[in-house]
């Protein structure tokens, strides 16, 4: 079986989960493979009920108290377990904040092939491949694991969520990891008061810019946004101007992004920006430089300065409401 | 207290990138060739550490002679030993293992890395170092506390900040934020050019095979250039972007 190892949050399945059943039955299709499996670690029980309803044919549990918060190093050894006991020849993590940390590490224990932050799996020659986005998105390369086992790491909204069925047979697995092997936890998590969707996962992003001229103006790129029901993103340049945090940051020093559709505004397209928008199906930009760089990657876009069309964008969008 | 940091000198991805003849690498002779930049996070990330707790700082790159140069840049800004190590290492998980003898070697405790190399952008190398050695990792980390042998890490997640406790010996990774990496002093410039690069060889039967291998490297295909509206005023800008988005992408 394909292995999928998911994300949960308070008892409810993070986007991303539902997004790797889908590339976990692509990928079944392509092994051959006769199924496959999702695996839910932690104490996040209420999370397994709507993992078992994915489309899925076995979900897998591990519980216990070694299991109490994020560890990676007894998280790996259960991942490993779980890809023993379904005999997978593949494991999908989702290319987050939690996949990055466990992925290296799960690969790590298994000697197997990791391939990091795909948004699609093929086969070349009998081997898992896929192709990479490198050097700042200046290089494609087509990479191929070679181990029995592969590893692989799925950026987020490359694959549909997958939808319900009727609940999956779950089996709990023991896995015995004692307390001295674990020296690295997770003490807390500090959330930050969520009104919009997260940057890697919203399906729309609208960023601003330096041509947004000061901190102040943002407020345009915030109700464009909650219009939208969109996700608000940014330059390096102006999280190091102190306009913006840098959890908003797109671009090769902060995330990357993948959404349907990305709008932005006041943004000439740094090479490290761009690298981290060309997974976006469809890029709409307005800046005053019809030479900006950042034409060249635009499916549409009005050459104008941001602060005077936003508004305008704003009460358009808001009139087909 | 020795802390070790993993340099990869890289192509800066901000010049022109060519890909050689045979589609298996880049052309490195036409690359301009910098220090990882979340590397030199790493190596002030240890410079700051040595102050604050006193440690020797060691910089360690794999590759050849070539790059000793990022070696040199690191020693400038204060590191102070350096390492290179020469092995048959092809993929993430045969450079960590080459890279784990050399922090085997030099007996650390702490061993810093950048999240990701700006060149292949794997992301693997850090924590495959820590599970080979069986120390414990954390990536991506934006804060870093040390006090005795225990630390606390944060790293940024979606939607939040997560606080990581953990016990010496470590690898950890630097995400930007960690800190604002020092420029190297002038006198700094002057000690690294002389100092010993001391040479470490790890051999094949310590590598062992790799686990990944690039098929090819091509060019992205262009995306097409797609509809600009220009020299229209504002209001009529917006309107026909938005009627576009709405009637004919079906987008909005």
């Amino acid at each position: 079986m394909i292995l999928a190892v998911l994300e949960a949050h308070e008892g409810s399945l993070k986007k991303i989960s539902a997004e790797l059943c889908t590339a976990a039955r692509k990928a079944q299709a392509l092994l051959g493979q006769d199924g496959v499996a999702l695996l839910l670690i932690g104490p996040d029980v209420a999370a397994a009920d709507a993992a078992a309803a994915l489309d899925c044919d076995l979900c897998l549990t591990v519980q216990g108290d070694a299991f109490s918060a994020y560890a990676a190093e007894a998280w790996a050894p259960a991942v490993a377990v779980a890809a023993k006991e379904v005999s997978a020849p593949l494991i999908l993590l989702g290319s987050t904040s939690f996949g990055r940390d466990l992925a290296p590490r799960v690969a790590g224990v298994l000697e197997a092939g990791l391939l990091a932050d795909v948004g699609d799996l093929e086969l070349a020659d009998g081997h898992l491949a896929a192709e990479r986005s490198l050097y700042s998105g200046k290089v494609l390369a087509q990479v191929e694991s070679l181990s029995s086992v592969t590893v692989a790491t799925v950026r987020p909204n490359a694959f549909a969520p997958a939808g319900a069925k009727a609940a999956a047979p779950r089996r709990s697995l023991q896995v015995d990891v004692a307390d001295a092997a674990v020296r690295c936890r997770v003490r807390e998590v500090r959330r930050q008061a969520a009104t919009r969707p997260e940057l890697t996962e919203a399906s729309v992003v609208v960023a601003g810019g330096r041509g947004m001229k000061d901190a102040e103006h943002f407020h345009l790129v915030e109700e464009l946004a909650d219009l939208l029901g969109a996700a608000v993103g940014t330059t390096r340049a102006t999280v190091d101007a102190g306009w913006r945090p840098h959890s908003e940051q797109i671009g090769q020093t902060g995330k990357n992004i993948a959404p349907s559709l990305y709008i932005n505004a006041g943004i000439s397209g740094a090479v490290q920006h761009i690298s981290g928008v060309l997974g976006s199906r469809t890029i709409v930009s307005i800046n005053r430089d019809a030479e900006a760089p950042i034409f060249k990657i635009s499916d549409y876009g009005v050459v104008g300065d941001a602060i005077e069309i936003l508004p305008h964008l704003i009460e358009e969008v808001r009139k087909l409401s | 207290m020795q802390v070790v940091v993993l340099v990869k000198q890289v192509a800066d991805t901000a010049a022109r990138i060519k890909i050689a003849d045979g589609k298996q690498d880049i052309d490195r002779q036409s690359a301009s060739l910098i220090v990882n930049p979340y590397d030199e996070m790493a190596v002030e990330e240890a410079l700051r550490i040595k102050e604050k707790h006193g440690a020797t700082v060691w910089v360690v790159t794999l590759g050849e002679a070539k790059a000793e140069e990022s070696l040199r840049t690191a020693l400038a800004m204060g590191a102070d030993e350096a390492a290179r190590v020469t092995a048959p290492a092809s993929d993430p998980l045969t450079a960590a293992r080459a890279l784990a003898q050399a922090v085997r070697e030099i007996a650390a405790d702490i061993v810093i890395a950048g999240r990701s190399a700006a060149d292949d952008e794997q992301g693997q190398v850090g924590a495959l170092v820590a599970t080979l050695l069986g120390w414990p990792h954390v990536t991506e980390v934006t804060k870093l506390a040390f006090d005795g042998d225990k630390g606390v890490a944060e790293r940024e997640v979606e939607g939040g900040v997560e606080v990581l406790d953990f016990s010496l010996p470590v690898v950890v990774t630097a995400q930007e934020g960690l800190n604002t990496p020092r420029y190297a002093s002038l006198p700094g410039i002057m000690k690294a050019k002389r100092k010993e690069i001391r040479q470490i060889t790890v051999d094949e039967s310590t590598v062992g095979a790799p686990v990944l291998r690039t098929r090819s490297l091509e060019l992205p295909p262009a995306r097409g250039q797609g509809k600009i509206l220009s020299g229209l005023e504002p209001a009529a800008a917006a309107r026909e972007l938005v009627r576009i988005l709405h009637e004919e992408a079906k987008l909005i």
